[in-house]
This record gives structure tokens, C-alpha cells and sequence, in this order.
């Protein structure tokens, strides 16, 4: 039984040398996905490969039963998939809301109900709704960013470092706001430098290193293996 | 008396200063919004722009011979303005046009600016050549429809100065028109979804495809705007002065200029770029002798011009602001993107 998300066999790169090897990433509904590793891994170019940022050499990308590896980002995002990528993450230049109603721009309905229910998520939001997004605090720019991307009600979030750069509350709030999300039933696939809270919360983890699958399995799991704890979590 | 000669001096100003200044000023601040447009958007400095000027205008001439030709006119108001419309839709098309075959192409390479920078100066002097080749290098004046609003007889007449008023109807058509172009700009790009989703493309063209901006969409949308804009500006400033190719081609100055000090890739910078420009333009070349001589006692009148520099120098105006701004504050009045 393959997962909603399935992405195996991924080889690829920015057109010169691969940086990732054969590499899979699966997620389920309801689930969360960590990927952890040291920096340079290719933790980031296997989420843009996801989402077909870079085009691949091999590998097998199936949503939901359906092949997505020849679909355009745009036909991805039009698929269920969001995106909110670890560096300019959100309309520096626009205010808060319209990052959030750009984050819609595919939808014709009336957005104004999910809005409300990112204020719900995200109460700071709601008084710097007329700000540029530019003009937030780090950690208030994260949330613009993950609210960006929730405002397609995508069925797979997949986020590359939220809490870099926020304070440890901060974190903490993220993270408790993606497990809500995760409880609607969204698919989430995380990429974090702050591997022991973030696997913490995973249902499910992988150790990328050098563009390959190092280790993979449940959060728990792999937080108790010794050798990912020697060599990733600082002993 | 003394009143009076204070009085004089200021009309005078406003004559050939004021009324001037605020229609060549809301000229340039069109153009200089379609140039701020591409630059913001689509990435690069377009060359051709005043020669796009050039197209629309001459397109406009065609246009308003055609109507004139079978008898239509617009009454009071110059024909060239009910010949606009159509004379846009031509220059977008063929913007359009140019865009596929050429400008796309150096976009699916993902081309870096001055790339496509000097590409649109091949576009340029293919855009001269189509010019010339339909209506000639030589000047043209396309004006018909009432030509003054307030005369300077009728005005000296009225008020009994010394100093009369002009003004002329192509300077008010300007600046109402250019007024509405702007406004109608400045919603569509603030409040319309369509001109948000071209900001948020102009500011992070990742993010904009991650949410499902089209950008193949956004490039036409910008040329059509593109279009509009500088069609409109050219016709205008022919309206008030005149047509010839070559002019416009020297208004590519003025233009960059003024994008430049303002903040390129800021709108509301081209505006305030524009009226900058053309003030300092006309406030530096005006020879004050006159005004003095109203304002000063007999014996200190000036024996010279007054004039700081002569008109012949208009151009190296709008050289020295742009290489003061680069030096001083490269990113303009409002804070715009570093070229
Ligand atoms: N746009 C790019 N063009 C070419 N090479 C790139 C590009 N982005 C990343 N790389 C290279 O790919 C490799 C993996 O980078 P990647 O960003 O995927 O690492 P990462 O695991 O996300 O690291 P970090 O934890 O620091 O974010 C690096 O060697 C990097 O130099
Ligand atoms: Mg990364």
C-alpha cells in the first residue's frame, strides 16, 4: 500500500553533480514527516525535487495514485501540494493579508472563512494584517509564511525549517500549530535543524545525509538509535 | 503699482514655468511608469521604451488621418485622442508579438538582465526602423480640435496685467488623463487581485509560482500595461508639442532618469521621478530675466539672461540629477531596487 505522498528513487540535482541519491520520502494523511540531517545534505533540494523546483533524473512522484513527476510546480500547488520554502518565504513587499490572499490566488471561492481560521491559528496575524510582511519579526514572518501556504487548504504542507531563527517559545508554538493542522488531516513533511523537538513530534523520520537515505523510522525510534543520537542529536 | 509687478512676476512664472513643467511632467511620469513596470516586473531595463513611444504615436497618427480621412473628428477635442484606444490595442499586440519571438525566448534560458537588456536594444533599433520606414524621420503636428482654454490676449485683457496666461488645451487633456491613467493604475495594482498577484511577482518570483501565479500571464498582463501606459504618453506629448521619432527617442533620458530617482521599480517613485525631471528641466533652463525686472528696483535689474543653463543643456539636466542620485542615494526617493 503506497502513502498519499510517495516520492521514491529521487536522483538529481541543479545540473551539475546529483546532490541526492536514490533518496525517498513518503508521507501519510494525518501524519508528520521529519527530515533531519547536517546542513548541505540536500534536506531542501529533496523538497524542491517534491515539488519540482529542479527537474529530477530518476525518481517515482505519486499524490494520491496519481503520477505528478511531469506536472509544473503551479499543476503541484493545483494538486494539493504547499510549500513554504526555508529562505524568502513570504511577499516581503505586501502586507500580511495579501500574502494570505496570494496564498489563495488559485481559488475562487470565498476566502474570507479560511482567513478567519488562520487568525484563529495564528492570533498575531490578525493585528498585523495591514503590515508588510517585511516589517514582521523573524519568528511572525514564519507564520505569514506558513499561513501563505495553508490558504490553499493543501492537502500535503511540507516546510523547510519554520522555526529557523525563532526563539525556543516560539518553537514550541509552531510546532503545537502543526499538529493541529496535522489533526485536519493535512499530510506534513518537515525539514528541521532542531532534530529532537521535531522528532519528537514525528510520526515518522529520515536521516538524509550526503543526498542518500541514512536511516529512517518512526520519531521515537530513531531519537532512542545511538548512532543518529551520536552523530546528529549531540550525543 | 508694486502689487501689480509682483503679481506680473508670478503669472509669468506660471506661464512659462508652472503650466509647462506640470504637463511635461505628467508626460514623463507616464512613460517612466511604464518603464518602472517592465523593470519591476519582467526584470531588466528596456531600451526600446521610448521608441515604443514612438510606435503607439505613430499608430495614433495613422488612426486619426484614418478617421479624419472619413470624416470623423472629435469636435473640440484633438482626433488623435478617440484614435488612442486603438492605436494601444496595435502596440500591444505588437509588444506581444515581439515578446514571443523574441524576449521569451531569453526568458526560458532564464537570461540574466543585462542579457535582456541588450536585446531590448536591438529591439529598439528595429522599433526606429519600423518608424521610420512607415512615417518618416521627419517632425509632425497631429493637433486639431480647440487650442486654447485660456489665452494670454484674452487673460492680460481680462485682469488687466501686463503678463498673460496660456493655457493650452493639450495641457489640461494631459494632466486629466494622466491623472486617470495613474489612479486607475494605482487601484489595479493595489486593490485588483490580478495587480496584486503582479506585485507579489515583482517582489518574489518563487513564491509567486509557488502559490500558482502563472507567470506566462503575468508577462502579457505587464505588456499590456506597458502598452497603455506609454501609447498614452506618447500621444500626449505629441499633442502638446509635437511628433518625431528622434525626439522620443531622446526622451529615453528623461525617462530613465526619472525611474531613478524616484526608485526604479517603485510606481509611485516614476511619478514623483517624472515631475522631478521635468521641473528641474524647465525651472533650470527658464531665463529669469524678465521675472527680476518685475520684482527688483530699477537700478538692480539684471543685464544678463538670468538663465542657469541654456535649453540647448535640457538634456544634460536630467544626466547630472541621475549621476548625483546613483552617488547619493542609488536606490531613489523611494526606496526602490539597486540596478
Ligand atoms: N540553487 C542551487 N544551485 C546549485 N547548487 C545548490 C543550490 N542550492 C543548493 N545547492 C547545493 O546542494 C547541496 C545541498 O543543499 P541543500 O540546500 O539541499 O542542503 P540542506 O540539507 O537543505 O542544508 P541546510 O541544512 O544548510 O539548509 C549543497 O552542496 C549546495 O551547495
Ligand atoms: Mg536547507
Amino acid at each position: 500500500m503506497t502513502k498519499f505522498l510517495s516520492c521514491t528513487n529521487m536522483t538529481g540535482g541543479y545540473g551539475g553533480e546529483d546532490i541526492i541519491h536514490s533518496c525517498d520520502i513518503e508521507v501519510d494523511k494525518s501524519q508528520i514527516v521529519v527530515i533531519v540531517g547536517p546542513n548541505g545534505a540536500g534536506k531542501s533540494t529533496a523538497m524542491k525535487a517534491m515539488l519540482g523546483m529542479i527537474s529530477l533524473k530518476e525518481g517515482n512522484l505519486i499524490l494520491d495514485g496519481s503520477d505528478i513527476s511531469k506536472l509544473s510546480p503551479q499543476d503541484r500547488v493545483a494538486a494539493g501540494i504547499a510549500f513554504v520554502p526555508q529562505t524568502m518565504n513570504v511577499f516581503s513587499e505586501l502586507t500580511v493579508e495579501e500574502n494570505l490572499e496570494m496564498g489563495a490566488f488559485l481559488r475562487d471561492d470565498n476566502i474570507q472563512e479560511t482567513i478567519g481560521e488562520i487568525y484563529n491559528l495564528f492570533p498575531a496575524m490578525k493585528d498585523k494584517r495591514n503590515q508588510l510582511a517585511g516589517e514582521l519579526s523573524g519568528g511572525q514572518r514564519q507564520q505569514v509564511a506558513v499561513s501563505r501556504a495553508l490558504m490553499t487548504r493543501p492537502k500535503v504542507l511540507m516546510l523547510d525549517e519554520p522555526t529557523a531563527g525563532v526563539s525556543p517559545i516560539v518553537m514550541k508554538e509552531i510546532f503545537e500549530r502543526i499538529i493541529t493542522i496535522k489533526n485536519s488531516g493535512v499530510a506534513i513533511v518537515i525539514v528541521e535543524q532542531n532534530a529532537k523537538q521535531a522528532l519528537n513530534i514525528a510520526d515518522f523520520g529520515y536521516v538524509l545525509v550526503g543526498g542518500e537515505n541514512k536511516f529512517s523510522g518512526e520519531g521515537q525510534e530513531l531519537l532512542k538509535n545511538q548512532e543518529v543520537r551520536k552523530s546528529f542529536l549531540g550525543g | 503699482m508694486e502689487n501689480f509687478e509682483f503679481i506680473n512676476a508670478i503669472v509669468l512664472l506660471a506661464n512659462f514655468v508652472l503650466v509647462p513643467a506640470l504637463s511635461y511632467g505628467s508626460q514623463l511620469a507616464l512613460a517612466t511608469l511604464s518603464l518602472t513596470i517592465v523593470y519591476g516586473v519582467l526584470r531588466f531595463s528596456n531600451f526600446a521604451q521610448a521608441d515604443w513611444m514612438s510606435f503607439g504615436t505613430m499608430a495614433a497618427i495613422l488612426f486619426a488621418w484614418l478617421f479624419q480621412s472619413i470624416g470623423i473628428t472629435a469636435g473640440i477635442f484633438p482626433t488623435a485622442l478617440l484614435a488612442l484606444p486603438f492605436a494601444i490595442i496595435v502596440t500591444a499586440l505588437f509588444c506581444l508579438l515581439i515578446d514571443r519571438s523574441v524576449y521569451s525566448f531569453y526568458r526560458k534560458q532564464k537570461s540574466q538582465p543585462i542579457v535582456l537588456m541588450i536585446v531590448s536594444v536591438g529591439v529598439m533599433f528595429i522599433l526606429q526602423a519600423i518608424v521610420r520606414f512607415i512615417i518618416g524621420p521627419n517632425d509632425r503636428k497631429f493637433f486639431d480640435g480647440e487650442k486654447y482654454i485660456i489665452h494670454a490676449l484674452d487673460f492680460k485683457n481680462y485682469f488687466g496685467l501686463e503678463e498673460g496666461l496660456t493655457i493650452k488645451s493639450t495641457q489640461l487633456i494631459t494632466v486629466i488623463v494622466a491623472l486617470i491613467a495613474m489612479i486607475s493604475l494605482f487601484y489595479f495594482l493595489q486593490k485588483t487581485k490580478l495587480g496584486k498577484s503582479m506585485r507579489a511577482y515583482s517582489n518574489n518570483e518563487d513564491l509567486a509560482l509557488l502559490s500558482g501565479i502563472n507567470p506566462e500571464k503575468i508577462v502579457i498582463v505587464t505588456w499590456i500595461i506597458s502598452s497603455i501606459l506609454i501609447t498614452t504618453a506618447g500621444v500626449l506629448y505629441g499633442l502638446d508639442k509635437s511628433f518625431k521619432p528622434f525626439t522620443y527617442f531622446n526622451l529615453l533620458l528623461p525617462m530613465f532618469a526619472a525611474a531613478i530617482v524616484g526608485g526604479i521599480g517603485s510606481p509611485i517613485g516614476a511619478v514623483i521621478g517624472g515631475y522631478v525631471i521635468a521641473f528641474s528641466e524647465i525651472t533650470l533652463t527658464y531665463a529669469y530675466k524678465k521675472f527680476f525686472v518685475y520684482l527688483m528696483p530699477e537700478h538692480l535689474e539684471p543685464s544678463g539672461l538670468m538663465q542657469v543653463l541654456s535649453t540647448d543643456y535640457k538634456f544634460a539636466i536630467s544626466f547630472i540629477i541621475l549621476v548625483i542620485v546613483l552617488i547619493v542615494r542609488p536606490t531613489g526617493i523611494v526606496r526602490g531596487k539597486i540596478i
